[in-house]
């Protein structure tokens, strides 16, 4: 750690404090009187300043500077944070970031513009405070022999971590010294207050040193001292005084400090005895006293909260995690093959060691969402100011954790559907007032825990997806046959086709037809799913359903001729027989489950397996929300740890299978695509309804 | 070596503080708040603290009052950061207890030199 560079330590951690007060002032626009906003604000400003300064970002810290001093003036409640001052705020943030983050391409002019803006609510009814500091120069002391010094301390001097001998050591830099410490004030035994200090000097300094120097020297005890400075006579400075002729190179301090602690021995001045310590020949000891320090500090560190780690070690980990399952997978099979039982129980605790240090690791990688949630606070405040729609942004599930890798890529497809919700889902006002709607258009956006998958969703109250217009477009690019009957949950499926857009008017955010689609393919290659659902005049819901995590995950083995396949254990829902009335119906392939007819897939057709099937086939019923899907299998093997492994570019048209993995043999099976079978499944079904009905 | 604790809930000041002392032989320890900073100065002895003022959980003001009652700190050097150049605060903070003070922005110069008055090796 030590030898990362602090500049680059600033610049991560100014990018957080960035973000903290992006928040802090959207929420500022809310609640304009929320003192702690204010302050959180004002904290990461002065963050911002004072290391920007320091890791040469000079101009961070002008430009903050005024910042810094408008907010001042909120937080002593002299100006309001209205809407004006937070717009000013969030683009002076803006500039101040690009400074940061890429300083070549700041432009002086809008850094000037924005600082007028933020001057004018500085100096509104103030006069701008003198900037310049008249610079305290002493008169020069050219013929100066030397000076008279008489220290007087305040008797609480030590307490506070002052030492007077370490004073006047320094002051003995500065020149030969003459010290004669002033014993008058010290007061019998039952009177002294051991921790207090009754020692007053009297110093002759023999150098033509400034006054400047002096009161450096004195920087931090000034106003807790007297110090009777006088100029010291020549003839004085003349006279012989070899005895007590001190200069820096000797280390005579120590033996002059030395009788003093003597003198007035009950005074502990505790630091003087380690000065006669340091010399060579006891730094042993001083090594010996270094390394148990060092060991506490050790146990101190634990309590630190969070570690900063790369993402890349991460990942490497993970990789690891991965191939020591594969391995652990291979040892299961070879101890269930044996009868050595102490392998069996060796395997067994390797077995459950690996599955926790899948279960450690995964967690390490998890990164609340929340994070992500707050980027989109500022696009919607922006979207709402362009399209002049207001808008209000309700977020929730910002706790929920996902793998590291899926929050990044779950930013673009987020910033596309809340831009499509606000551009197309939200009226416009005269509209929503039409429809007996309220003015503010609402955008929510959670994120919650299901099973092991996590749903985001970006809802919004506006018009709904115009279910006509879609079809009609659709029909228009040749995409469905005029006429061909088709349910609104497929009609609304064109929405994520390539180059298919129903916006009347391409406005600069939405409307070309590229995002959704782009949407689609990335939420699916996280091996997500998306759904849309949409209420005509009372807005639409788009769900995100995304895995945990991309690594590893639970998977249910099963066998389909001689095939082997792992289906995802968090679709799984339940394992049935195929009785024989269901094996009969060949031409309907649903199935009755509790009642409910749910459709299913022969995977051995699918899979076009050769061989006799087995004679009880079994049915796994598969999920993804709101369709269940049954898959009928040869035989279900059991639970089966599976490490991901992506399926080669030649593979990529097959879209039932999202991967493939090693089994503990050594030979591969491949993952099913639940949502592709399931939507397989149901169109399958859907047609199958239509045609009864027809 | 001197055992030196900064507390600053800006991870690059830190840092700064860490790099600039390290090399100069001392042993520099971290905290991201007072409260963490006061848990560490009760933990082990420490040769100075350099705290900043304005963080989060509990300020340098209220860090500095709290040392200054542990039996292990009396006596030992506390320096604070400041930015302004503001009497009024120094004052508050010395009287608090802090023996120093170090005017933010500085130069790693002007952090050894601090060091240096206070802590001798």
């Amino acid at each position: 750690m030590s030898a990362m560079d602090p500049a680059e330590v600033f610049r991560q951690e100014a990018s957080e404090l960035f973000e903290v007060l992006e928040g802090a002032l959207l929420d500022l626009g809310q609640c304009p009187d929320d003192r702690e906003l204010v302050d959180s604000a004002f904290r990461a400003l002065h963050t911002i300043k004072g290391s920007g300064a320091m890791f040469g970002f000079d101009k961070v810290a002008s430009f903050t500077h005024e910042f810094e001093t408008a907010f001042d003036r909120v937080r002593k409640g002299e100006i309001k944070p209205t809407q004006e001052l937070i717009s000013v705020a969030l683009a002076a943030k803006d500039y101040i970031r690009a400074l940061i983050e890429d300083p070549q391409s700041t432009d002086d002019i809008i850094g000037e513009a924005i600082l007028d803006d933020l001057k004018r609510f500085v100096s509104a009814d103030k006069p701008a405070a003198p900037v310049v500091e008249a610079p305290l120069l002493s008169p020069p002391e050219s013929k100066q022999a030397g000076w008279h010094l008489y220290l007087e301390f305040d008797s609480h001097i030590l307490r506070n971590g002052s030492n007077p001998l370490d004073l006047l050591e320094d002051l003995c830099k500065l020149g030969p010294c003459f010290v004669v410490p002033v014993t008058d004030g010290i007061p019998f035994l039952d009177e002294m207050e051991p921790e207090d200090c009754y020692l007053k000097w009297d110093v002759k300094l023999h150098a033509a040193c400034t006054k400047d120097a002096i009161d450096d020297v004195f920087m931090f005890v000034q106003d807790e001292m007297k110090l009777t400075l006088s100029p010291l006579q020549r003839v004085e400075a003349l006279a012989p005084v070899p005895l007590f002729q001190l200069s820096e190179e000797e280390p005579v301090i120590a033996e002059m400090a030395a009788p003093v602690v003597e003198a007035v021995a009950e005074q502990p001045v505790a630091r003087a005895k380690p000065q006669s310590e340091a010399k060579p020949e006891t730094k042993p000891e001083i090594k010996r006293e270094a390394a148990p320090a060092r060991r506490e500090d050790g146990k101190q560190e634990r309590g630190i909260a969070t570690v900063r780690v790369q993402a890349e070690r991460l990942d490497e980990l993970m990789d690891r995690v991965g191939e020591l399952v594969i391995a652990q997978a291979r040892l299961t099979q070879l101890a269930a093959s044996g009868s050595d039982l102490s392998i069996k129980m060796i395997a067994e605790e390797i077995e459950r060691l690996a599955s926790s240090l899948r279960d450690t690791t995964m967690g390490a990688r998890m990164v609340p969402i929340g994070s992500l949630f707050g980027r989109f606070r500022r696009l919607v405040h922006d979207l709402s100011r362009d399209l002049s729609k207001p808008v209000e942004f309700v977020t929730s599930g910002e706790d929920t954790e996902l793998d590291k890798t899926m929050i990044e890529c779950l930013a673009d497809p987020l910033v596309h559907l809340i831009r499509n919700a606000i551009d197309h889902g939200i009226e416009d006002t005269a509209t929503r007032a039409a429809n007996g709607k309220t003015d503010q258009g609402r955008i929510e956006l959670a994120a919650v825990h299901s099973g092991a998958q996590v749903l985001v969703t970006v809802k919004d109250n506006g018009g709904g997806l115009n279910t006509a217009r879609i079809r009609a477009k659709a029909e228009e690019q040749g995409l469905i046959a005029a006429g061909a009957v088709l349910t609104d949950h497929e009609i609304h499926q064109f929405l994520f086709h390539p180059g298919f857009s129903t916006a009347q008017t391409i406005s600069a955010l939405s409307g070309r037809g590229v995002g959704m689609d782009v949407v689609k393919r990335t939420i699916e290659n996280m091996r997500g799913s998306i759904d849309l659902s949409t209420r005509p005049g009372q807005g639409t819901t788009v769900t995100l359903r995304l895995p945990l995590t991309l690594a590893i995950i639970e998977g249910l083995l099963i066998r389909v001729g001689e095939g082997r396949y792992i289906i995802p254990l968090s679709a799984v829902e339940e394992c049935v027989e195929l009785t024989a009335e269901d094996e009969r119906s060949r031409g309907r392939n649903f199935l009755n489950v509790r009642g409910n007819l749910v459709p299913f897939l022969r995977l051995r057709e699918l899979m076009a397996a050769s061989g006799a099937p087995d004679q009880h086939q079994k049915t796994i019923i598969i999920s993804t929300g709101e369709t269940r899907v049954g898959l009928v299998a040869d035989q279900i093997i059991g639970n089966h740890q599976t490490v991901i492994k992506s399926l080669s570019k030649l593979h990529s048209d097959v879209t039932i299978f999202s991967g493939a993995t090693i089994l503990g043999d050594g030979t591969a099976a491949l993952i099913l695509d639940v949502a592709q079978l399931v939507s397989l499944a149901q169109s399958k079904f859907e047609k199958q309804h239509i045609n009864e009905a027809a | 070596m001197a055992t030196i604790l900064t507390v600053d809930d800006s991870p690059s000041i830190r840092q700064m503080i860490k790099v600039v002392l390290e090399p100069a032989g001392h042993n520099v320890i971290e905290a991201g708040d007072g409260a963490q900073g006061l848990a560490k100065a009760q933990a082990g002895k420490l040769d100075l603290v350099i705290t900043d003022l304005n963080m989060p959980v509990m300020n340098g003001l209220e860090l500095i009052r709290a040392l200054r009652k542990l039996p292990s700190a009396v006596g030992m050097p506390i320096v604070f950061l400041t930015t302004e150049s503001n009497d009024a605060v120094k004052q508050e903070a010395k009287s608090a207890g802090a023996t120093g003070w170090i005017t933010k922005p500085f130069k790693p110069e002007q952090l050894l030199a601090v060091v240096g008055k206070l802590v001798r090796t």
